[in-house]
């Protein structure tokens, strides 16, 4: 027992390094805080002596899952190796860094990144909906970039579960409540609802942040004598092993609740952050910049040192709490939002300080860059961290984890929708059809998504050039030129459950569809790969063979990943949700006068349908909505994507064109009707030629999801020179009708008369009737 | 072929005098539109000051803006801090001299003109509870005021609404008193999205120097960056109407 005189001095029981030498039996909590037997002995090998209890605290959140990427990392690689000449042209800042950064030209440059909010939005939908815009949009400011616009790609459980309307409602209020408050416009994202998200909701979160290319900064501690400083929220207790075991395991009933671990956020501190951030880059007043994110000061200080040149000192009571209780260990892995850490010159810390205090911000200087090569960090001038930064931050374990192909796949790829039970009574008579267009364009993944996006602010700005519904949000970046760039998100977990290796590459080519689609030119990736248990050979399989399958693709499409995410042990037990990567592309326009839109509106302007269809139903909305799920997933064609892609921009910039809408879920049905919808503009459709071309009946070419189409509205006064280059280019081109601004209805010949009041209250009613 | 780019090309009409009319507009910690108020003044001829809330002078400006967001985070109640900044005695006391300073409050500056008490009435949570963002016809129920005279009686406009507190309440006899002496500038046409009351949108002082509204006329000057009705640019007439009055003088 300690003297009382001992116990007012010192707070705590400090474990220091002098201590942990001596004391090498001391038995230490390695399991609770998620680290393995052989992880742990690997501490202690590094250290040549057992941890202390705060080194312990900072090597579990940063070898958990979730930090150090030890199951994905062996796999990852490919993203880096799988690169061309032609795809470092325009990249700036590859992977590895907050976010990757891609040159747009006059010395503009963009960031952009994906990641998730997984299990924080499962436990508590609001803050963990919001904290992943917090944290998502500290990683565009890390960069230097003032943050643009925000997107969220949802998956929830199944729509009339009761638990999803909780996670419903709260998520999307969450992403409302921050990302509103923070003035940045949210432009897009995808919902889709599916019974297997249902204890693993998918919460990702997109932000794309824009700047001069001077401005580019990285995370890195460089220079001997420079001042360490912490600035914005104080720390607290919130969110304290979030990251090693919130993200880095299953929920189990079996095991004790770890789940209050959730960070709260507070968006009003975040935006004076970014404002105050700007204002610190405009007077180039800090060296390397870092975020607070997963892992708290354990990962900045860790990376920044690692990054750098040198070593770091850091004194821990400097940290202004804002609970006083906390111990050494729980300041280093606390994950209260809204914080930096910045190296600063010793010359700059006045006008640092005088930023600081303009906007109202706490701050606290911390330490300084040494020359040792150590991380050391003390508690009231005692050594209680003396790592090599290197074996925090980035020598974590990496696991070659087994994986084989599931022994259920190849059942699963027999069982075809065509023929199958769930295919009897298949819709035929015009009557039938009507019908199964409008349950269609009504069902749960397919209806209007306006009840959530009428609850995010898409005006703020000023920039915002196109939003939700249409393909891609599109952002100017320069008001000079008119110079922007355009954003879409992508996912399809039935296809990738059916066909991981093609299923990620259906992604890619959607998501760069919709962006060639809108006008732009893809220019760059951003993958968030939400997999089940990595521990488990199937899902294994499906995480390795979607990464192959989307690295060749980007390959093949020429566009590089700069940046992402990878959240696993997204499962409920031993079930885990469709394998789900969620691929964004980013695409530049010259002057996002030119981009299109996905409505037509001039009367008696041509519809062409470009591409091919096959009857391709597996993993088709359709089926999805007759309960089936088998067989193989559309066809990848991604050398037809890139020539669709060539095509929809140039008729874009030469004004060929004056709607498009790329056709993917719920295949050209979807489309004619989300494009008359948009407007309140109907069309006459004919598919009768398209129909002895393709060979397929009517429901096929209504239905079926085959790749590499979209539909485009073409001015009379231009179609012989739209047809001439789809000619030239030799891509398959049918007008299929035409628009027709009085009618009031979408006329589709076999088809039983569509109006488009009766369509529009079929779309927009489904959400409101479950969510109110 | 399309000779006009979809977006961006509609012109503006300015008049070369109205560049010379300064226009203040006011940063808080927490404040998101204030970029986008000066575009609409440079956008609409005139000259956009940047004034921070923490400023003890008004710059020499000629009418002042407090843009939209979350001032400090709409802690306590929406705009009840921002209205002890320094900056908002001064703009206080101009609006209330003889000089009339104009003044214009959009969405969170409303809450702030209510909260300093240059307008009556105040703000509520939307009677639905939730955040909303859309495009919004209002009728133009006042064209006498400093920021409207631009605008036709009667004139129906579309700027878009978003915010989360946008209830305008008052006590009857306040209500009846603003619409006695046609302080009721707008009113929301077709739908009330927030519970207002007498579907007031905005209001003015007696008068007519200071005007409030929740919906976003800055969001509206710029074709395709706001409503898609009516070329999106409904918005410009409240800048081109001080603008106007700034240079003809006085009334």
């Amino acid at each position: 027992m300690t003297t009382s005189a001992e116990t007012v001095s010192k707070k705590f029981n400090i474990d220091t390094v002098e201590n942990a030498a001596k004391t090498p039996d001391t038995e230490l909590p390695w399991a609770e805080l998620g680290l393995k037997q052989n992880e742990f002995d690997e501490v202690v090998k590094v250290l040549g002596r057992r941890p202390t209890g705060a080194e312990l605290a900072m090597y579990s959140v940063m070898w958990s899952e979730h930090c150090s990427y030890k199951s994905s990392k062996n796999h990852l690689r490919q993203f880096g190796e799988k690169v061309t000449e032609e795809m470092k042209k325009d990249m700036l800042v590859g992977i590895g860094e907050n976010a990757g950064v891609t040159n747009l030209g006059d010395g503009w440059a963009v960031t952009f990144k994906i990641e998730s909010h997984n299990s924080p939005s499962f436990v508590e939908p609001y803050q963990g909906a919001a904290t992943g815009i917090g944290g998502i949009v500290r990683d565009i400011i890390s960069m230097g970039a003032r943050p643009v616009a925000v997107m969220d790609p949802l998956r929830f459980g199944a729509i009339d579960h009761p638990d999803t309307a909780r996670v419903m409602h709260g998520a999307v209020a969450g992403i409302g409540g921050y990302g509103n408050s923070l003035g940045l416009p949210n432009i897009g994202g995808e919902m889709v609802f599916d019974s297997v998200y249902q204890g693993n909701p998918l919460v990702n979160a997109l932000a794309v942040g824009v700047m001069r290319h001077e401005d580019i900064r990285l995370a890195n501690a460089s220079g001997k004598g420079n001042k360490v400083v912490l600035f914005g929220a104080r720390t607290g207790g919130d969110g304290i092993g979030g990251a090693s075991v919130l993200a880095s395991e299953s929920f189990d009933d079996t095991k004790p609740s770890k789940r209050p671990a959730v960070q709260v956020g507070d968006p009003f501190a975040e935006k004076v952050l970014i404002e105050c951030c700007l204002e610190l880059f405009k007077g180039s007043l800090v060296e390397g910049i870092q975020d607070l994110g997963a892992a708290g000061i354990s990962c900045a200080t860790s990376e920044l040192a690692s990054n750098g040149d040198g070593g770091m000192q850091v004194e821990l009571t400097s940290v202004l709490l804002r609970d006083p209780t906390l111990t050494p260990g729980e300041i280093l892995m606390s994950e209260s939002q809204e914080r930096m850490m910045a190296v600063v010159t010793p010359e700059n810390v006045a006008a640092f300080e005088a930023v600081m205090d303009k906007w109202a911000v706490e701050y606290s200087w911390l330490g300084e860059v040494t020359d040792s090569g150590r991380l050391i960090i003390t508690w009231e001038g005692e050594v209680i961290v003396d790592v090599d930064p290197r074996t925090v931050a980035h020598d974590g374990p990496v696991y070659d984890r087994p994986f084989a192909r599931p022994s259920w796949q190849d059942s699963v790829q027999a069982d075809t929708f065509t023929g199958s039970v769930q295919d009897a009574g298949r819709p035929s008579t015009s009557g039938e059809l009507a019908a199964a267009v409008t349950e269609l364009i009504a069902s749960p993944n397919m209806c209007s998504k306006a009840w959530i996006t009428k609850q995010y602010d898409r005006y703020v700005g000023g920039n915002t050039a196109m939003a939700f519904p249409d393909d891609a949000g599109v952002i100017r970046v320069d008001e000079e030129t008119g110079l922007g760039v355009a954003l879409a998100t992508d996912a399809n977990g039935r296809y990738t459950f059916l066909d991981p290796y093609h299923g990620a590459q259906l992604a890619l080519a959607e998501a760069y569809r919709n962006v060639a689609t809108s006008g732009a030119v893809p220019m760059a990736v951003s993958d968030c790969l939400n997999f089940g248990s990595p521990e488990d050979p199937d899902v294994m399989w499906q995480l390795a063979e979607a990464i192959r399958g989307l690295s060749d693709a980007c390959m093949e499409l020429g566009v590089p990943v700069t940046g992402g995410n990878v959240s696993l042990y997204n499962q409920t037990g031993t079930v885990p949700i469709h394998p789900s990567p969620v691929v964004a592309v980013l695409g530049k326009l010259d002057d996002v006068a030119r981009r299109t839109p996905s409505g037509w509106k001039e009367d008696g302007q041509a519809i062409y349908l470009l591409g091919t269809t096959a009857a391709e139903l597996d993993g088709s909305e359709w089926s999805n909505l007759r309960g089936h799920l088998g067989g193989l997933p559309p066809k990848v064609d991604l050398a037809l994507e890139r020539q669709l892609g060539e095509i929809l921009i140039n008729a874009s910039r030469d004004g060929m064109i004056d709607a498009a809408h790329d056709l993917s879920e719920g295949g050209l049905a979807a489309a004619l009707v989300e494009s008359s919808l948009r407007y309140g503009v109907g069309a006459r459709i004919a598919l009768g030629e398209l129909m002895e071309r393709d060979g397929v009946d009517l429901f096929t070419a209504l239905f079926s999801e085959s790749q590499a189409r979209a539909i485009v509205s073409v001015p009379r006064s231009e179609e012989i020179r739209f047809k001439d280059m789809c000619t030239a280019r030799g891509f398959a081109h049918l007008r299929i009708g035409v628009v027709d601004a009085a009618g009031g209805k979408l006329e589709i010949n076999g088809v039983d008369e569509l109006s488009l009041d009766a369509l529009n209250e079929a779309h927009e009613a489904t959400l409101p009737k479950y969510f109110g | 072929m399309t000779e006009l780019p979809l977006i961006g090309g509609a012109p503006v009409a300015v008049e070369p005098q109205l560049s010379g009319a300064k226009i203040g507009v006011v940063t808080f910690p927490g404040t998101l539109d204030d970029r986008d108020a000066a575009r609409a003044v440079r956008l609409a001829g005139g000259t956009a000051v940047a004034l921070w809330h923490a400023d003890t002078h008004l710059a020499d400006v000629d009418a002042v803006i407090i843009p939209g967001g979350f001032s400090y985070g709409d802690y306590l109640r929406a705009g009840a801090i921002s209205r002890f900044a320094p900056l908002m005695s001064r703009i206080i006391d101009a609006a209330n001299s003889d000089a009339k300073l104009p003044v214009l409050g959009i969405c969170n500056g409303f809450q702030i003109l209510t909260e300093s008490h240059l307008l009556p009435g105040s703000m509520i949570k939307n009677d639905h509870l939730k955040f909303l963002c859309r495009d919004q016809v209002l009728r133009v129920e006042n064209n006498n005021t400093f920021w409207t005279s631009d605008y036709e009686a009667g004139e129906e406009i579309t700027v878009p609404l978003k915010n989360q507190d946008g209830q305008y309440i008052a006590d009857d006899k306040t209500l009846d008193a603003l619409e006695a002496e046609g302080r009721v500038v707008f009113r929301y046409v077709g739908w009330n999205p927030n519970g207002s009351r007498r579907d007031i949108a905005g209001i003015s002082n007696a008068a007519g120097n200071v005007v409030g509204l929740m919906p976003h006329p800055e969001h509206a000057v710029e074709p395709g960056f706001g409503p898609e009705s009516n070329a999106g640019t409904d918005g410009l007439g409240f800048f081109t109407s001080v603008l106007n009055k700034i240079v003809g003088g006085a009334q």
